[in-house]
């Protein structure tokens, strides 16, 4: 690529900030957490009304205030986890088990499947993922297993492209070519060889891939085409409680701020480990 | 083929007269929001790559990554919150007609161009700065900087002309994904652009409208991308020759 590739690799003398990352690994725990057992130490039922005001504020009974029906913000936020979460978690890994394996595939057979998986992959990359959504939506109608699936496969050409140029980078050096030599199998360069040696770079495009997947579902939940009602993701709450906004009432705020707490940290890790590489961006 | 994208299956009126409605008002909020966000972000974007690891560039960095990493509609809804409901300053809904004078429709577009490019700076100025900062590393900077060129000299004309190719690209990259931004942004301010014809569509599944929509977005995102592509070549000749 550049002549940064071919000089010796510098020895980071960056300070590095483990500050950062234990606040952001305590914030994602928290609500990896909260998606598992959110609806258990959630103190209402989600789908109770307790409050006969609706858009009530921050109380000792109600800490997060109420929403537009009189329920309780917190047990909301708390259930509401497990979408939020646990959506952009599958679709995430889906994308980057996909993305991953086809980049490797492509890097070590090279040649006629590498370009046609490229360009294949190239082509899907130019769609906006937005665009692809609200096409798929409307084709397929919202469902969980759709938005997860539409999720995924706009989020693997990313992940393919992080895979690839890395893994064509290991694939040139000579413990590659001595496995190659002694008869090793396609499978066992792949997974063996090379996937060792990007493992770093790749769980670091998987968080921000994890980032961009909670946006996207959040944004559709948001328009109203993401998770359907009775379920509600936090961008669904969003939604459902923007009326709420101009009395300033916290049931608007407190889900859109779990959602900020979530990707702001996850990027917080990615920062302070330093395993953010330029070419991360890119995919988007 | 034959380019007539068909009639709306919901309410049969031919789908060409409904986006032609659509369209101009949503030109007209992308192109201002471009006019306002391009120079507004490489303005933070070459001023912190000038000044790296300076305390600007780091709040700038903080502030940047946040708002890249929040949803669009927290910041609209935000934006919303204190410029309408608190200040009273500007409409929190923006209609847009022919019959308005250019002051109603100024202060109309004011409220979803100021949010829009909230949303689309961040990216931008962050890509920016990234493409500067690489050049930067370059042995000809160096050799400027060594033969006593001012900083501000070195960045403008040495570091900066070599740049234009990345930095295009991350402006284009960042104008595609207005898109995102827009949809959010149309709906909010109930604004009657492009967007918000292909969400109803959506949320009605009719599809031809919905297909048209997505073909006009998709190109525009080709054409920019193109454009990138072709500045990228005109300011490095080495790529020429590929």
């Amino acid at each position: 690529m550049t002549a940064a590739d071919n000089t010796a690799p510098v020895v980071q003398t960056r300070r590095k900030r483990p500050l950062l990352a234990v606040v952001g690994m305590t914030v994602v725990g928290f609500w990896l957490l909260m998606a598992v057992i959110g609806p258990y130490v959630a103190p209402y039922t989600a789908a109770k009304r307790v409050d006969l005001d609706f858009f009530g504020p921050m109380s000792l009974a109600f800490p997060l205030g109420t929403d537009y029906l009189g329920r309780d913000m917190l047990s909301l936020v708390l259930y509401g986890a497990r979408y939020t979460i646990g959506l952009a978690l599958a679709a995430t890994v889906l994308a980057c088990i996909a993305g991953t394996s086809l980049g490797l595939l492509a890097a070590a057979v090279g040649g006629w499947l590498d370009a046609i998986l490229s360009r294949a992959l190239d082509a899907l990359v130019s769609i906006p993922s937005l665009l692809f959504s609200l096409v798929v939506i409307t084709i397929f109608k919202s469902s969980i297993p759709i938005l997860i699936a539409a999720a995924a496969v706009i989020y693997t050409p990313g992940a393919y492209r992080i895979a690839r140029s890395l893994a064509v980078n290991v694939n040139a050096t000579d413990f590659v070519t001595v496995a190659r030599a002694r008869g090793e199998s396609t499978r066992y360069v792949m997974f063996t060889e090379i996937l060792p040696n990007i493992t770093g770079p790749i769980l670091a495009d998987f968080g921000l891939r994890f980032v961009f997947v909670i946006l996207l579902l959040s944004r559709l939940s948001f328009l109203g085409l993401g998770v359907q009602p009775p379920l509600a993701d936090w961008g669904s709450l969003v939604r459902q409680n923007l009326a709420g906004f101009v009395y300033g009432a916290p049931a608007v705020i407190a889900p859109a701020v779990a959602i900020a707490s979530l990707t702001i940290s996850v990027n917080m890790i990615i920062d302070s480990l330093q395993l953010r590489r330029p070419s991360a961006m890119e995919g988007q | 083929m034959r380019g007539d994208p068909g009639i709306s299956l919901v309410n049969q009126l031919p789908v060409a007269q409904q986006i032609g409605q659509r369209l101009p008002n949503s030109l007209m909020l992308a192109g201002f929001t471009a006019m306002l966000a391009v120079p507004l972000a490489l303005f933070i974007g070459v001023t912190t790559a000038m000044r790296q690891g300076s305390r600007y560039d780091r709040i700038m960095s903080t502030l940047t990554v946040s708002m890249v990493s929040v949803p669009e509609f927290l910041i609209a809804s935000v934006a919303v919150l204190i410029l309408a409901v608190k200040l009273r300053w500007l409409p929190a809904l923006s209609t847009v007609s022919d019959s308005m004078s250019w002051l109603q429709l100024a202060k109309a577009l004011a409220m979803p161009v100021l949010t829009l490019t909230l949303i689309v700076v961040a990216q931008m100025a962050r890509l920016t700065r990234a493409a500067l900062v690489n050049t930067l590393r370059l042995p000809f900077v160096e050799m400027a900087i060594l033969k006593g060129a001012s900083p501000t000299r070195v960045v403008l004309l040495h570091a900066l002309p070599n740049a234009i190719g990345p930095i295009a690209n991350a402006i284009a990259l960042s104008l595609s994904s207005l898109l995102g931004g827009v949809v959010v942004v149309e709906t909010i301010f109930n604004y009657p652009g492009l967007a918000s014809l292909m969400l109803n569509a959506v949320a009605l599944r009719d599809i031809p409208i919905v297909l048209a929509c997505a073909m006009i977005f998709s190109t525009s995102y080709l054409v920019l991308v193109t454009i990138a592509d072709v500045l990228a070549i005109l300011s490095n000749p080495r790529l020429r020759k590929a």
